[in-house]
């Protein structure tokens, strides 16, 4: 799986940080960003949470 | 005077200062969601009340039709100048970023989200959590509590007071200002009292960082130059206001309102004490639930929308609390489900104005929670004592006893 984070649509709410931080980090500013280039098995439930928690809908499941 | 009287049609000639709205507002939001979705009023000022999400996040995002130079709910003074009748510090500038719309909302915003980032406030939790205790030690014994006036009330501004730099001695000081100016705003005469001492108190807390800066975030607004000039006074003061103003009675209101939902539900109570590893999803269903602040816009241009005739100047009420509890954007929204997976709430509002201090805002109340629900797993609301709850910008309980063994 590879997931991406919308510059421009992310506003800092820290949601993706909060729920996984393995796969999130979330910089001074509030700019999101994705830390894997592949998301593991074992976090992909995590990342699919992410995405729908996202209160701007700034993360988007490139491949599954 | 306010007009207050007693609200007959919520579609036409809302006020979001009645009674009933401030005790009981998620009904009212409902029946206008399914009649007349954007609400208005000409009480005050002429004002619109959207209650749906997709409405709300819309608009928030819409900058060039929706301006935030005017942000109060209630109407002031400052809607016609910012400096009537106001003898006091000028704020040319308002309270930058949340008043101000780009380029000036941009720069100030950036100034200050580093003070608020997650890494910034995981070291503000040590703090946050002695606090929480000491005020645990002054009444967890006595068997009951204002879990509003004796807890809640105490966390934010201290917190907040230890980032700004300035004395946590006079907390109950600035919980005075903050309150007067957004509880309080329908009586001028206490709205002008708070801003002019919260103003004035910045003022010489200003020169005295000049005179001997520390390392808190008035003396580095002081010291930074933005395109090599430094920050306008104005605008520090603005900035430094609105880190108070904003940080106190916001999350003072969602620490009371989770509080006061845990007292009321035994059931939603005995999971968290039993699954403590819920409580960072609880704090988000609680944010969505029971989100404390709306803020207001100020239609820029003429336009119609969603059939409704808006008007430059008119004020847009941002109903974020409303938008959490919209069916269409959430399955089952007036339940509170302490493990809601998919939870998209705006309680921090949507677009650029996303509350800088939501990182803070969010430690502070799972912090707050998880060391009262450690010390007093088991408490209820006490039975006959009546709870108060303030509204308007922003909703919370003001009294809220509590009794626990």
């Amino acid at each position: 799986m590879k997931i991406r984070v919308d510059s421009e649509k992310c506003q800092g709410h820290a949601r993706c940080y909060g729920l996984a931080p393995e796969i999130f980090d979330v910089d001074d500013y509030g700019q999101a960003s994705v830390l894997l280039d592949e998301i593991p098995p074992e976090l992909q439930e995590k990342a699919r949470l992410a995405v729908a928690n996202c209160p701007e809908y700034a993360i988007e499941i490139i491949s599954e | 005077m306010p007009h207050t009287a007693p609200v007959q049609d919520w579609a036409t000639d809302f006020d979001v200062l009645d009674p009933r709205y401030v005790s009981d507002p998620f009904s009212i939001w409902d029946d206008l969601r399914q009649t007349c979705p954007i609400a208005h009023t000409d009480r005050r000022k002429s004002s619109w009340l959207p209650t749906r999400y997709d409405d709300i996040t819309d608009i928030a995002h819409d900058i060039a039709h929706f301006s935030s130079l005017k942000v109060a709910v209630i109407p002031g003074d400052e809607d016609d100048d910012p400096n009537a009748n106001f003898d006091g510090p000028n704020l040319e500038y308002g309270l930058p970023p949340i008043s101000a719309d780009p380029p000036l909302h941009t720069w100030t915003r950036r100034l200050l989200l580093p003070w608020f980032s997650h890494t910034r406030v995981d070291s503000y939790v040590p703090l946050t959590r002695e606090l929480c205790r000491g005020l645990l030690d002054q009444f967890a014994d006595a068997g009951h509590a204002d879990a509003a006036a004796d807890y809640a009330q105490q966390i934010p501004v201290r917190v907040i007071a230890r980032i700004l730099g300035v004395s946590t001695d006079l907390s109950d000081t600035f919980t005075g200002w903050v309150r007067d100016v957004l509880e309080f705003a329908d009586d001028p005469e206490r709205r002008q009292r708070g801003a002019e001492g919260l103003l004035n108190y910045f003022l010489a807390q200003l020169e005295d960082r000049r005179q001997h800066p520390g390392d808190d975030l008035l003396s580095e607004l002081l010291t930074t130059e933005v395109d090599g000039q430094p920050v306008d006074d104005g605008i520090v003061l603005g900035m430094a206001a609105l880190v108070l103003i904003a940080g106190v009675d916001t999350t003072w209101s969602a620490i009371g309102s989770s509080l006061w939902h845990l007292a009321a539900h035994p059931d939603d109570r005995k999971r968290l004490a039993a699954e403590p590893e819920l409580m960072a999803t609880a704090v988000e269903e609680l944010l969505r639930a029971y989100a404390p602040v709306t803020m207001a816009r100020e239609v820029t241009e003429d336009i119609e929308y969603h059939g409704c005739p808006m008007k430059a100047g008119d004020k847009v009420l941002m109903n974020f609390p409303a938008a959490n509890r919209d069916p269409e954007a959430f399955d089952q929204p007036d339940e509170v489900q302490l493990d809601r997976a998919h939870n998209r709430h705006v309680a921090f509002g949507s677009g650029i104005h996303r509350c800088a201090g939501s990182n803070l805002a969010r430690m502070e109340l799972q912090v707050a929670l998880e060391e009262w629900m450690a010390r007093i797993p088991e408490f209820e609301l006490a039975e006959g004592q009546e709870i108060t709850w303030a509204g308007g910008q922003v909703r919370g309980p003001r009294i809220l006893p509590v009794v626990f063994p």
